[in-house]
């Protein structure tokens, strides 16, 4: 069984590396050698980088209103932060958008949320020249803490909403760059834990149900949050509600969320005008 | 759950459920009817109706049936390449009692004319569930080989068709019985640990009482 409780992931991480005893524990439960799990692990890192690396600006997606965001941000006259910043931002909508596009990506832990963590990974291994193996390893924090969320709450949108799908993302994200900056097991759960917390509630509100609106856009948000609750577990800032209680918080708020909130494309953003005219246009074929 | 059931797969976007489940469907049901198929008309439930144009479930499952993966880059123009290798995909909506959302119900024909009918359901996160083949209710995954076998209802046989596996060193993960009534039709669906060996579902076909074999081997490219 995958670990039940961030606690227990502390526990084995007392002994090696959080990362490592994520991947040793993982390959004792499924039986597969550790050059087998490395090996794979290091394939959906390259395939991460990949799909960013075959953005192309020019793409439509279904409904035709995802694509092109990532190269205006990447080109703004006027940018407030710049920089890393920005490169962040820009990862998120090329991945993002390269899914509603039908381009390949790597899930993680959802394709809708698929944006994410390469969106905080790929910018930091550029700014300091970090080894693939130890992205490699920085993934298998990420789905440490992943694994918990899912055994405990879920990762699915349609069982508790977007705050699952990238809430959960974005608490793997933010756990992962602990995990490559030199963080403590324990900071990289409050990470985690302000990360989820910052996100929770969050409803899967899809325009004509589909992967797009608000999908996309939201990858930034949850990058961006990654990356500022990473900062602040590194500086020391501790999350008030430990990492297990709130990952029950986010089970319980999901199951009070109305189905209209949760991946059915009727409520919230679904149900505006806007949207609803989207969503007869697609019906009636005329896009 | 393994760490790769939270981070991968690796897929052609937009949706795990929509896309890769769906390309799932194809490939569980082109390996089920054991050949390429000619000819497939596809029904379309729930949201996987309602929003399957807009995710590419259409071309998930006809990518599927062309026996590609939910990688497969190829994927978005599949009802192209369907064409041009002989395949005739036709789409319509249906509404089943009592079914997951996102289900398909796909008839398939090979080229020398035999039919299947597989129903199956996308859950989420690709994962799949074949809830019938032909006339017969089921409920597999795909994920390990499955064995499905229709034969007379009679005193002995599902012993006879265990000594068969176990003999071949096959063991049994789950075992399904359905029958239609007392000594008439009926069929066992059985999922195991191992691939079933060529000669073993020759044996098969030839025991007494049995009418047909299907065998659903994940691994294989079909």
């Amino acid at each position: 069984m995958s670990f039940q409780s961030v606690e227990g992931l502390l526990q084995a991480a007392r002994e090696l590396p959080l990362w490592e005893a994520v991947l040793e524990h993982d390959c004792r439960e499924e039986g597969i050698s550790r050059e087998d799990s490395l090996s794979r692990m290091t394939a959906l890192w390259q395939a991460m980088k990949a799909a960013v690396a075959d953005y192309d600006p020019a793409r439509r997606s279904a409904s035709g209103l995802v694509g092109g965001a990532a190269a205006r941000v990447e080109s703004s006259p006027r940018p407030i932060v710049g920089g890393f910043v920005s490169q962040v931002i820009a990862a998120a909508l090329k991945t993002g958008e390269c899914n509603a596009c039908m381009r390949r990506i790597v899930a993680a832990p959802t394709a809708g949320a698929s944006g994410v963590l390469p969106a905080v990974l790929l910018p930091y291994q550029d700014k300091y020249h970090t080894p693939d193996g130890e992205m490699v390893e920085a993934l298998y924090a990420a789905a440490g803490f992943g694994q918990v969320i899912a055994a405990r709450a879920s990762i699915s949108g349609a069982e508790g909403g977007c705050q699952a799908e990238i809430g959960s993302a974005s608490a793997m994200a933010a756990a992962a760059l602990v995990s490559l900056h030199g963080g403590t097991p324990e900071q990289m759960a409050h990470a985690c834990a302000m990360a989820l917390k910052n996100l929770l509630g969050l409803v899967c509100d899809p325009v004509a149900g589909l992967v797009e609106v608000p999908c996309v856009k939201r990858n930034v948000a949850g990058a961006m949050n990654a990356l500022a609750c990473a900062e602040m577990a590194l500086a020391g800032v501790e999350s008030a509600i430990p990492c297990d209680e709130v990952i029950d918080a986010m089970r319980s708020v999901g199951a009070l969320l109305p189905d209209s909130l949760r991946e059915t494309g009727k409520g919230g953003l679904a149900a505006t005008p806007t949207a609803l005219r989207t969503a007869q246009r697609l019906r009636d074929g005329e896009i | 759950m393994t760490v790769f059931d939270i981070m991968g797969p690796v897929m052609v976007g937009p949706s795990s459920s929509h896309t890769a489940g769906a390309v799932r469907i194809g490939r569980l049901t082109r390996a089920l009817l054991g050949a390429a198929p000619v000819r497939a008309e596809i029904r379309l439930h729930g949201s996987f109706s309602a929003t399957g144009r807009g995710h590419g479930t259409d071309r998930a499952l006809t990518a599927g049936l062309l026996g590609m993966e939910a990688d497969d880059p190829r994927l978005p123009q599949s009802l192209s390449l369907a064409r041009e290798v002989g395949l005739y995909v036709t789409f319509e909506p249906v509404t089943l009692p009592h079914a997951h959302p996102n289900t398909a119900v796909l008839t398939v024909t090979a080229a020398d004319g035999r039919t299947l009918t597989v129903t199956a359901a996308s859950l989420g996160g690709s994962r799949v569930k074949v809830t019938g083949v032909d006339d017969l209710e089921v409920s597999f995954s795909g994920d390990l080989p499955t064995l499905l076998l229709r034969n007379r209802d009679r005193p002995g046989i599902v012993a006879e068709v265990a000594q068969l596996l176990s003999a071949a060193g096959v063991n049994i993960a789950t075992l399904h019985l359905h029958r239609e009534g007392r000594g008439g039709l009926a069929a066992m669906v059985v999922e195991s640990d191992q691939p079933l060996p060529g000669g073993l579902l020759k044996a098969l076909a030839e025991t007494d009482g049995i009418e047909s074999v299907r065998y659903l081997d994940p691994k294989g490219g079909a």
